[in-house]
């Protein structure tokens, strides 16, 4: 009875105690003891916890470069892979402007039945301008056609053979294509040069030309359709002592920067050799 | 030299197959010069719209000039290759110039000299430059030689 009873009170006397300290911890009396403890645990925490990162990094670190090296050489893959992508893409692109334009053209031209082909090589010579082809005689292209771009006249095919052709481009030294000027209306003869320059000869000294006359092929000869446009007109020379103007042509086309070009495939060019008469001594 | 053998000044190109085959030459122990020119020729004057005598004549001429330095100046290489790829270079001009005149191109003589001869000219010899040691190291791999020091 009496152990019972001493019991009790020590349970009572905890009670009360503890009862009594929380009641003065609620009401603010221990928040000074409190906050030091708080701020004695945060710091031992912080240092534990820098301890232990600065451990942890030092024992996972090599894994974590050899991953690391992984993934760059990775990544760096994939970059390489997707410039290759985006080159290519913007060779597509290119090309595909080129044909939107050549299909343009052959839509606004529709009287001609055109073959596309690219450029794949072009003479070795300097004292030549001549363009290889990848159309030949196996896709229906002969000697004498003429070959376009959207932006004009480039020249004939010269040779060809099963799987490629040989075209002279109008900058040929030993080139000559009949011409008219839009303008005046006159006729006249484009010749190319060895520096790639167009020159136009034979112009009547009677015939008032202008520089930016719009010089397009006459047809004349049957070397070319009619009408196939090819410059214009720079820097006239007119000599009263000479039988005839001369003039420069600016042509519409960057010859240095051919790839893809027309074929006319539905012109037959005419040789006019037998008609011209033998000249008698 | 591929690159530059397509980048013109005026109307002139570097011919590749020219300096080579003069650097070619030009190593004393290469017996192979003459099939090289041979071969180069055909290729070029396949390619080409000049009769295919042209080039080739041009290339064995070349290499011909060659193999006459190596037996008497063949000491001085730079000199060597200077001469060989000059005398080259104006043989191929003048033998094709003749032939485009005589198959009746109106080539004016001066004007081909003056915008496409003197500058392929210069490019040539630009590029005969690198090309000596890369067919010397070439010869000297391909063939064993023991290089003197």
């Amino acid at each position: 009875m009496k152990e019972i009873f001493s019991r009790s009170l020590q349970t009572t006397i905890i009670f009360f105690v503890v009862g009594g300290i929380l009641a003065l911890a609620l009401g603010g009396f221990f928040s000074s003891t409190s906050d030091w403890f708080g701020n004695s645990l945060v710091s031992i925490q912080e240092w534990v916890s820098t301890r232990y990162i600065v451990v942890r990094d030092l024992v996972s670190a090599p894994s974590d470069v050899v991953s690391l090296q992984q993934r760059n050489a990775q990544l760096e893959s994939e970059i390489s892979g997707l410039q290759t992508q985006v080159i290519q893409l913007q060779q597509q692109l290119t090309d595909t402007q080129v044909l939107a334009a050549l299909v343009d053209f052959s839509q606004t031209n529709p009287e001609s039945v055109y073959k596309a082909a690219s450029v794949i090589g072009r003479d070795p010579s300097p004292f030549l301008h001549y363009i290889i082809i990848n159309v030949g005689s196996n896709d229906g292209v002969r000697s004498g056609m003429p070959v376009v771009t959207n932006q004009g006249l480039i020249g004939r095919v010269s040779a060809v053979i099963a799987d490629a052709a040989r075209v002279q481009l109008v900058t040929d030294p030993s080139a000559a294509v009949n011409v008219r000027l839009q303008n005046a209306d006159t006729d006249a003869v484009l010749i190319g040069s060895v520096t790639g320059d167009l020159g136009l000869e034979m112009i009547s000294q009677d015939i008032e030309v202008q520089d930016g006359d719009v010089v397009l092929t006459s047809g004349l000869g049957g070397d070319y359709p009619p009408d196939l446009l090819v410059g214009q007109l720079l820097n006239l020379r007119k000599r009263d002592y000479e039988l005839f103007q001369q003039a420069s042509v600016q042509s519409t086309v960057d010859f240095s920067r051919l790839e893809i070009v027309l074929v006319i495939m539905n012109f037959k060019p005419v040789d006019i050799t037998p008609l011209i008469p033998e000249t008698t001594p | 030299m591929a690159i530059a053998s397509r980048v013109p000044i005026l109307g002139g190109y570097a011919d590749l197959m020219l300096v080579a085959l003069a650097a070619w030459s030009l190593q004393k122990r290469v017996e192979t010069a003459w099939h090289w020119a041979i071969f180069g020729g055909l290729l070029v004057g396949w390619t080409s719209a000049l009769p295919w005598v042209v080039p080739l004549s041009g290339y064995l001429l070349t290499v011909a000039f060659a193999r006459l330095l190596v037996r008497s100046i063949w000491q001085a290489p730079l000199l060597g290759i200077f001469a060989v790829v000059f005398a080259g270079t104006l043989g191929g001009h003048i033998i094709a110039i003749l032939t485009l005149r005589l198959f009746g191109s109106p080539l004016v003589i001066s004007d081909a000299l003056s915008t496409v001869t003197l500058p392929s000219l210069f490019l040539n010899l630009l590029l005969a430059l690198p090309a000596y040691p890369i067919f010397r190291d070439l010869a000297v791999w391909v063939y064993d030689i023991e290089v003197e020091e």
